[in-house]
């Protein structure tokens, strides 16, 4: 019978270390989709999805064992992932004092075309580009409550919970994220 | 009739209202309602979840052995200490501090003057110092962390009406308390960068703690505009890299001299 998390946690609590494989093995996949979700960026990532493993091992004693290990180690791959935007977020506003805007739309012309038809293939790649481009203007904690709740389905319950806020405050950064993405996205409504 | 706000629409569309009937009613009598959230919907129908990299059965396998080699050796005596709660894991450090802290003075009040001179020649640090700047790294770069990640959550905080930061004011309370311990044991040592961030670190946490439990939107805003303005979050970042770069040298180093520094 294999076993389950609680019983790997406390195999590696009592000093065995490899049993923290079953743990990086059933949980990488789920927190490799939430870090590219997040990141939109594969490199990021991976860099994430190691770092949260790395951080869960050492952390393990604040782990507390009636605890679900899955919503734990999700909740740290999170925290990392907000901080990453949150580094990323603050050095962008600084560089881009001297850029003011990043031509992110030239990368249209990058994409490779995967439609028949050139004219609908630009048309989503410049939505996909467009979109990319509205998500970075959210900040770290906006766009945390909004991959969360669009892309991954999550209660604003388990926002707020994940997030360590208050539901009140989980709803308004979901709404923030979402009047922003239309402040951006309201030209290409029309299409 | 009340129409819906923004708020309350994209409330609807994730099914997150409080009173999504009510919503739902309202919705079918309300073209104007209607036609708003029609606008929503159609401006997040773009936003698709982006396709994810395909990572194959083996992909945790491949983040084990990248990993495998970066994890510390846990033993059964480490264990005991690792299941000690948080609270009294801060009370085992504040204690270990303490000691360092005596254990220095006392190491100071037996040198004497000639024995300052005559140390001075040697090419190692007093072992009280090398464990006590050990531990002082070890403690300031956890109570960093900690301090970092309050910092940043109250910076992202907001909301409207009462906001709630009782669970904020009471860490930077238990944070208040250890900062004063870490200064003083930094002062010791005589780690001018780091008693000058604690400084500046306490004058902040203290200003959090002596918030009331739940502060208007406007109080919230001049905490954050009070963190931003003396870029502390900043500042911790910088000094939490060092320590850790400094944790990380300490054992290769440990030997050598600090500039005939003698406490």
């Amino acid at each position: 019978m294999e076993m389950d998390d609680a019983a790997a946690v406390a195999r590696v609590r009592a000093g065995e270390k490899d049993a923290f494989r079953l743990l990086v093995e059933r949980h990488s996949q789920t927190i490799f989709r939430l870090a590219f979700r997040m990141m939109q960026n594969e490199q990021d990532a991976e860099e994430i999805v190691q770092d949260t493993f790395l951080r869960a091992y050492r952390a393990l004693d604040g782990f507390e064992s009636r605890s679900n290990f899955g919503t734990w180690i999700y909740r740290i791959a999170v925290n990392r992932c907000y901080d990453l935007l949150d580094q990323r977020k603050t050095r962008h506003e600084v560089h881009s004092q001297d850029q003011p805007e990043a031509d992110e739309l030239d990368l249209v012309e990058q994409i490779p075309a995967k439609d028949p038809n050139p004219e609908r293939s630009l048309l989503s790649s410049e939505i996909e580009v467009r979109v990319r481009s509205a998500m970075k203007q959210l900040t770290a904690g906006e766009r945390t409550a909004f991959v969360l709740r669009h892309f991954e389905g999550r209660s604003v319950e388990e926002i707020a919970r994940v997030l360590n806020v208050r539901e009140g405050a989980a709803k308004n950064r979901v709404h923030r994220a979402v009047q922003k993405l239309r402040q951006h996205l309201q030209p290409l409504r029309t299409f | 009739m009340r129409h819906l706000a923004d708020g309350e629409l994209v409330l609807y569309h994730y099914h997150d209202g409080d009173d999504l009937e009510t919503a739902k009613r309202h919705l079918a009598s309300c073209a104007e309602c209607q036609s708003r959230l029609d606008a929503i919907e159609e401006v997040l129908r773009l936003v698709v979840t982006p396709s994810v990299p395909e990572r194959g059965p083996g992909y945790g396998s491949e983040v084990w052995n990248r990993i495998r080699a970066e994890l510390p050796e846990l033993n059964t005596r480490q264990h005991s200490w690792l299941t000690v709660p948080r609270w009294a894991w801060a009370g085992v450090v504040g204690v270990l501090l303490v000691v360092v802290f005596l254990m220095g003075r006392y190491s100071s009040q037996k040198q004497s003057p000639n024995n300052v001179a005559i140390n001075s020649n040697i090419p190692t640090q007093p072992r009280a110092q090398q464990v006590r700047e050990r531990v002082l790294l070890l403690a300031v770069g956890d109570h960093l962390d900690r301090s970092q990640m309050l910092l940043v959550e109250l910076t992202h905080a907001s909301g409207t009406g009462e906001i709630d930061i009782s669970s904020e004011q009471q860490r930077a309370i238990e944070l208040t308390d250890a900062n004063r311990l870490y200064r003083t044991t930094a002062q010791q040592v005589g780690d001018t960068s780091i008693v000058t961030l604690l400084d500046e670190l306490e004058r902040v946490l203290l200003q959090v703690g002596h918030q009331p439990g739940s502060v208007t939107a406007g109080e919230l805003k001049k905490i954050q505009d009070s963190i931003q303005s003396q870029g502390i979050l900043f500042k911790v970042r910088v000094v939490r890299s060092n320590v850790r770069e400094q944790s990380a040298q300490r054992p290769r180093t440990a030997s050598s001299q600090k500039k005939g520094q003698i406490i």
